[in-house]
């Protein structure tokens, strides 16, 4: 499971948790959050994401 | 043709060449810049001494790699001087450039609060320029004073308190961001920064700053004294719009647009925070992103108004993170307070029961992006 960052905001995803209240299930991969989807504090795009270390 | 010129390189310009690429990949971009150019989040600024970031490592992308990604020629160091847009051209200096469609993305610049003594020694961080020197000014001092316990000072509070530093904030209002949040959750926030070690000064305002030794005095209207090495006034942003107003373009708070983002004469438009916005100036990163998208779509030839959804304000305090979205000022009801151990949810419901507006605090903050679907505007 990795964790995500988002280069705007600092708003970190986190695969493992995912994010339920948005529908997200736990576990899901990065890979397979629609590329449509955005950061939830700030609103960039998922491009705008980058790998961080967990 | 001439090329869409875009003057500014903050998040708002960017982000516009960015979502115009992905619907334009012909038409000549020019990014008209009056700094270096790099590619950084500006909310970083608040939240990244802690973390030991330079102002170098908080750029993701140099002028040249920008230019390279957005297939666009980009003028660094270059102030835009003028505008005409009846024959739509602008100057930098007696440089003159032609446009088909101009974009400006100026931002804001901070307010200078009236202040006596040495007013011009207070500092600001607006861009990463000025990130860069503020690290060098506390580079070795200990005792920093922020004017403004708003969102942006409450932040570099609690940076600058994680960093090491003996941080004082003084604040007109009785508690933190005492315009956004419900009283409750204000005092939690205080009480978080004060166990950091946050001297808080409410109710109060700095009526002067004086050199004294190696650092400053301020003396506040209460008369209360503070001892400072640095001073760093968060107290609020200004459009900047002087630029627009002197090339006739109307110019309220800020540039004024109508929802497509366009001003008072055609093919100019702003975005982001110098822009007005059907009445609006909204100063945070997701209004942008959502008028970038909607104007990338405009300048690339399919006209597309701004619809802004409910937008929550993250507050980036690691001690106490806050979750926002205030009830519009017209709105009226009351807060409705839930508090579970690690969490605080204020919610703003109007006399029919509907939700306008809340203040999620603790873990409850993960629900925000939810939740803001179900308020009314």
């Amino acid at each position: 499971m990795k964790k995500w960052q988002c280069i705007v905001c600092g708003f970190i995803y986190d695969e493992a948790e995912g994010l339920p209240a948005e529908g997200i299930a736990p576990g899901t991969r990065w890979e397979d959050i629609p590329d449509d989807w955005s950061c939830p504090d700030c609103g960039v795009a998922k491009e705008d994401f980058e790998m961080v270390e967990a | 043709m001439a090329p869409v010129v875009i003057v500014g390189s903050g998040m708002a310009a960017y982000s516009l060449a960015r979502e115009f690429r992905k619907h334009d990949k012909e038409t000549a971009l020019l990014i008209v810049t009056a700094d270096d150019g790099s590619a950084y989040s500006k909310p970083m600024l608040s939240n990244a001494l802690a973390k030991q970031k330079t102002a170098q490592a908080l750029v993701t992308a140099t002028a040249e790699q920008m230019g390279l990604q957005l297939d666009a020629e980009i003028h660094t160091f270059a102030r835009v001087t003028a505008i005409d847009g009846e024959e739509h051209t602008l100057n930098i200096g007696t440089e003159m450039i032609r446009y088909s469609k101009l974009v400006l993305a100026l931002g804001a610049e901070p307010f200078r609060p009236p202040i006596e003594g040495d007013a011009d020694s207070v500092l600001s961080v607006n861009d990463l320029a000025d990130y860069d020197r503020f690290r060098q000014m506390i580079e070795g001092k200990k005792r920093i004073a922020i004017l403004g316990g708003g969102l942006i000072g409450c932040e570099f509070a609690n940076d600058l308190s994680s960093a090491g530093y003996q941080v004082s904030v003084i604040d007109r209002n009785p508690q933190p961001l005492g315009q956004l949040l419900p009283e409750r959750i204000g005092q939690e926030l205080q009480s978080a920064l004060n166990k950091l070690g946050v001297d808080w000064h409410g109710q109060d305002t700095v009526n002067q700053v004086n050199h004294n030794g190696e650092g400053f005095e301020l003396i506040l209207q209460s008369g209360n004294k503070i001892s400072a090495d640095v001073v760093l006034s968060a107290i609020g942003l200004r459009s900047r719009s002087q630029l627009a107003a002197n090339a006739g373009l109307a110019v309220n708070r800020g540039i004024v647009v109508d929802s497509y983002l366009q001003s008072s004469i055609k093919d100019i438009y702003a975005l982001g925070d110098c822009a007005e916005v059907k009445g609006a100036v909204l100063p945070f990163v997701m209004p942008l992103m959502i008028g970038a998208r909607a104007l990338a779509k405009t300048l690339a030839g399919a006209p597309t108004a701004v619809e802004y959804p409910a937008m929550p304000v993250a507050l980036k305090t690691p001690v106490y993170p806050i979750s926002v979205l205030p009830p519009a000022p017209s709105v009226e009801g009351e807060w409705q307070i839930e508090q579970t151990d690690d969490a605080i949810k204020a919610l703003f419901v109007d006399a029919a029961g509907q939700l306008r507006g809340f203040a999620l605090s603790g873990s409850a903050g993960k629900q925000a992006a939810v939740m803001a679907k179900s308020v009314k505007l």
